[in-house]
């Protein structure tokens, strides 16, 4: 229950999705915003104006799929860290998940860490294969993390384990 | 007696965007602050803010603060005082600053106070406990001075101030165990509240806290569920192991100095408290005398800086009616500021603003 613990359920957010056939074409941002709160900055943020016009700052941003290319220029700018870029075009089968990223340690590309829920529950092992400074965007990094596809629309946090095993 | 045209009392958001305001219009002005830093509460926020894009959201809070004082001194129109507490505002127009261990007298054409806020406490058994904190002081400490105020930490309160720094003290290496809010869903944005939740922190709705026990400081605390009355109910009680309670549950305007000058209030439940009647341009009751900010009613850090430029505008306009652009600038001001409040969350700003906005002037 978003409105009571903070957590989207799935018939919320699957409605923030593209078609299946786009899902597949190549990486999508998810914007998992679901209430009206006057913001606007995503929409600015887009470099090819894929977050379609608003007709008042509380609006709801929305996706213009066709548009989107998963360059993950808004994930870092939204101050509700809300958005997510979803990968499932790899060859490799697997999915990559990028994420806004504000806590130390900072892992590196290579790594191994802990995917979290929407719940903070810890769902499975991934592999960071992006990590985006944060120098270039005010101390925010963007984190790509690696995983099995069938986590990709539960996982939505990190927990890195840094190198004395915390 | 020092003569100004402008008097700027507080420089928070609100205070600060007044003070940018006369800067742009050369207006000479003295900005006082009571702290030895300017910024008020921006220089605790370290998250990115909401907002409009043009309002310079996006941005993170200590930035925005940084940002105007260095225009503000690059104009070199307005005195910045710091460490100076405006004593009282009298009859006669003069405002009495204690600065550097002197008592100034000033005697200004216009003041505008913006001087903020303050917290809430709540009743709860052994509350005076070491260990008990309001939210803000765990942000000085946290943002300001770099010291963790604990380990374990009970957030009370799920509007966005409790949201945000459970955010920031797991960013800081908290642990936040548990955030108990007595509404039955959460008050804040929910984008917080998902941020925090992501990061394991439960929030429990429906729920508050019975109090903190321990030996000389928090060891921990109790919570039990509340009805829709918010009386507690009977056996729900939950024991937590913490050593940090920290309580986000409100703010109200403060304002005496307003008061003392013999503005006009009224009491809205909505604008957190007791605020002065104003016009769309936030003039009181007393004329020329300007409330701004927090201090004419609680809302986000963005409202507050619109309103202290809305204010700055039309008391330079008052002054020097020749301003050129004034028309159209304080156009832009008020539909940015209607645009802010016209959603969901603006309901209950726009419900006590229908009270406390009641005198219309040119």
């Amino acid at each position: 229950m978003l409105k009571k613990n903070g957590v989207a359920c799935k018939e919320e957010y699957m409605e923030k999705l593209p078609s299946d056939i786009r899902k597949e074409r190549g990486p999508f941002a998810m914007i998992e915003c679901f209430q009206r709160i006057p913001c606007d900055p995503c929409f600015y943020s887009c470099p090819i104006k894929a977050i379609k016009p608003m007709s008042d700052i509380n609006d709801i941003p929305r996706v213009d799929f066709d548009k989107c290319n998963g360059c993950a220029s808004c994930v870092v700018k939204c101050p509700g860290l809300a958005i997510f870029v979803v990968d499932l075009s790899k060859s490799s089968g697997k999915a990559v998940l990028k994420m806004a990223y504000e806590l130390l340690p900072v892992p590196a590309v290579g790594d191994e860490v802990v995917a979290l829920s929407r719940e903070g529950k810890e769902l499975c092992k991934a592999k960071v294969v992006e990590v985006r400074d944060g120098k270039i965007n005010d101390k925010t990094y963007l984190l790509g993390i690696e995983l099995d596809r069938e986590y990709i629309y539960e996982a939505r946090a990190v927990r890195v384990v840094d190198s004395d095993g915390k | 007696m020092i003569y100004t045209d402008l008097m700027i009392i507080g420089g928070g958001p609100a205070g600060l965007s007044a003070a940018k305001t006369v800067s742009d219009y050369g207006v000479k002005s003295i900005l006082v602050e009571k702290d030895r830093k300017l910024g008020g509460q921006l220089v605790k926020q370290t998250h990115r803010f909401f907002g409009s894009k043009k309002e310079k959201a996006g941005m993170r809070g200590f930035t925005i603060a940084q940002n105007i004082e260095n225009e503000i001194r690059k104009s070199g129109s307005s005195e910045i005082w710091t460490d100076s507490t405006v004593l009282g505002l009298y009859e006669d127009g003069v405002v009495t600053v204690l600065r550097n261990g002197r008592m100034e007298k000033i005697k200004p054409k216009k003041i505008i106070a913006a001087t903020g806020a303050f917290e809430r406490y709540l009743a709860f058994e052994n509350n005076d406990l070491p260990g008990v904190f309001g939210a803000g002081a765990v942000q000085t400490l946290m943002n300001v001075f770099g010291v963790l105020p604990g380990k374990k930490v009970l957030m009370v309160g799920s509007g966005n101030i409790g949201l945000i720094v459970s955010y920031q003290l797991i960013q800081a290496g908290a642990k936040v165990v548990q955030l108990v809010e007595a509404a039955p869903e959460i008050g804040g944005y929910l984008v917080h509240a998902s941020k925090i939740a992501r990061l394991g922190v439960p929030i429990l709705t429906s729920a508050t806290l019975k109090g903190v026990y321990g030996n000389g400081k928090v060891e921990k605390a109790v919570i039990h569920r509340v009805d829709e009355r918010f009386n507690p109910i009977d056996g729900t009680e939950e024991e937590i192991e913490v050593d940090t309670v920290c309580l986000a549950v409100g703010l109200t305007p403060l304002n005496e100095l307003v008061r003392m000058a013999g503005c006009a209030m009224v009491y809205s439940g909505e604008l957190g408290g007791y605020v002065p009647l104003r016009d769309d341009f936030m003039q009181t009751s007393v004329n020329g005398l300007y409330c701004c900010g927090d201090a004419s009613g609680i809302e986000e850090a963005t409202a507050a800086m619109l309103s202290g430029s809305i204010a700055a505008l039309h008391a330079c306009y008052s002054i020097f009616p020749d301003i050129q652009d004034y028309q159209e600038q304080m156009q832009r001001l008020q539909s940015a500021l209607t645009e802010l409040r016209a959603g969901p969350f603006g309901e209950k700003i726009r419900k006590g603003l229908s009270r406390a906005v009641v005198i219309k002037n040119a």
